[in-house]
């Protein structure tokens, strides 16, 4: 589900799950694994000095990009065996909230990290992909990679801190365009308002992280970490509020029937769920 | 100036999935010519942004079906 490995103070961690690393329960499990390690690297730095962490690259092994969201037929077909297992609203819905406890201590792990956090990103970057290239430190863009949030066509927002580190890291004009229609960003575009570091040619976001890395490794561990916990101010309050919001929209009626819609949808790739309608 | 842009708009298409140019026409499904699914003619909206220096949001692309569509679409983003 992730590959790991750690070359020269780098932990590279590649997401390989076809179709596009949907955050399912596997995936989450395999996450909450990849922040155990970085931790767990970043401990034996203080014992062992010589072989520091330096920085992590998140990417993407699969052809079609770098992170499609949550896996919506997952949560739906765990929505639909549990109202079919008589569990009420209120017990599926405390279901959905433990997940979005368990990714929410993935995104701010990785938000907090000590080191500095690359994601390396093509193609899609969208829903809970988007908020993971957001937790990360620098987004390195091939010029392919696409980001949107389309929760909205489902009758919900993002879930994962998405709109928080939005907010925190581009303008209102961005912000608002993203979240209120639902519309993707190309890589370049995305670059000159700010969200991505560096566009680079198809298939070399990888590289270039990697050397983006090697740049970081070069300056103190303990100043680069106070530099970056100094220009990441805390969202808790409104992370919490995000969630929040999320679990009052999942109990709507339109949202399950629009996940059974998408769910249902047998088209190749459906890159986006059909529009919720409007109540 | 239409046709410009769909001669472009099929040129790039053609390069960016490796079709011959000369078999796709403006009123081709750009879906079953270039034989792709959505979320590759995602990737043909990205190419088409920067190859022809345009921003088009994906909502007003996302009924379009063929290459000549896709081209008024383009057109009226250019202005």
């Amino acid at each position: 589900m992730i590959d790991i490995v750690v070359q020269d103070s780098v932990l590279v961690a590649t997401l390989v799950r076809e179709p596009v690393n949907e955050i399912g329960t596997p995936m989450l499990e395999a996450l909450e694994g990849l922040v155990q390690r970085i931790e767990g690297e970043i401990e034996r730095t203080a014992v062992a000095p010589s072989r520091r962490l330096a920085a992590v690259v998140i990417t993407s092994g699969v052809k079609r990009g770098f992170c499609a969201g949550a896996d919506l037929r997952e949560l739906h077909h765990q929505n639909r065996a549990a109202k079919e297992r008589g569990e009420t609203l209120e017990a599926r819905t405390a279901q959905v909230s433990t997940f979005l406890d368990r990714i929410h201590g993935v995104m701010n792990a990785l938000d907090g990290c000590q080191v500095p956090v690359i994601a390396a990103v093509h193609g899609v970057v969208f829903g809970g992909g988007f908020e993971l290239a957001l937790a990360a430190d620098l987004i390195i863009a091939d010029k392919t990679a696409r980001f949107a949030f389309p929760e909205l066509r489902l009758g919900l927002v993002p879930g994962f801190g998405g709109i928080p580190r939005l907010k925190r890291d581009l303008g209102n004009a961005v912000v608002r365009d993203l979240l209120l229609t639902g519309r993707s960003l190309g890589a370049e575009r995305a670059h000159q308002v700010g969200l991505v570091s560096q566009v680079v040619a198809e298939g070399q976001s990888l590289a270039v992280a990697l050397r983006t890395a090697q740049q970081v490794r070069r300056f103190p561990s303990y100043t680069v970490g106070l530099a970056k916990r100094f220009i990441k101010p805390d969202l808790s309050a409104e992370l919490a509020q995000e969630r929040a919001l999320f679990l009052q929209l999942w109990q709507l009626p339109p949202v399950e029937a629009a996940l059974a819609r998408f769910d249902a949808d047998t088209s190749a790739m459906p890159y986006l769920p059909a529009v919720v309608e409007a109540t | 100036m239409i046709q410009d842009i769909q001669t472009r708009l099929i040129a790039v298409a053609a390069k960016r999935f490796k079709r011959d140019p000369s078999a796709l026409k403006p009123s081709d499904d750009f879906y079953e010519a270039l034989d792709i699914d959505s979320m590759e003619a995602l990737s043909l909206l990205t190419t088409l942004e920067s190859e022809l220096g345009v921003e088009v949001p994906d909502y007003e692309v996302q009924d379009c079906r063929t290459f000549a569509e896709l081209a008024e679409v383009i057109a009226r983003r250019l202005g």
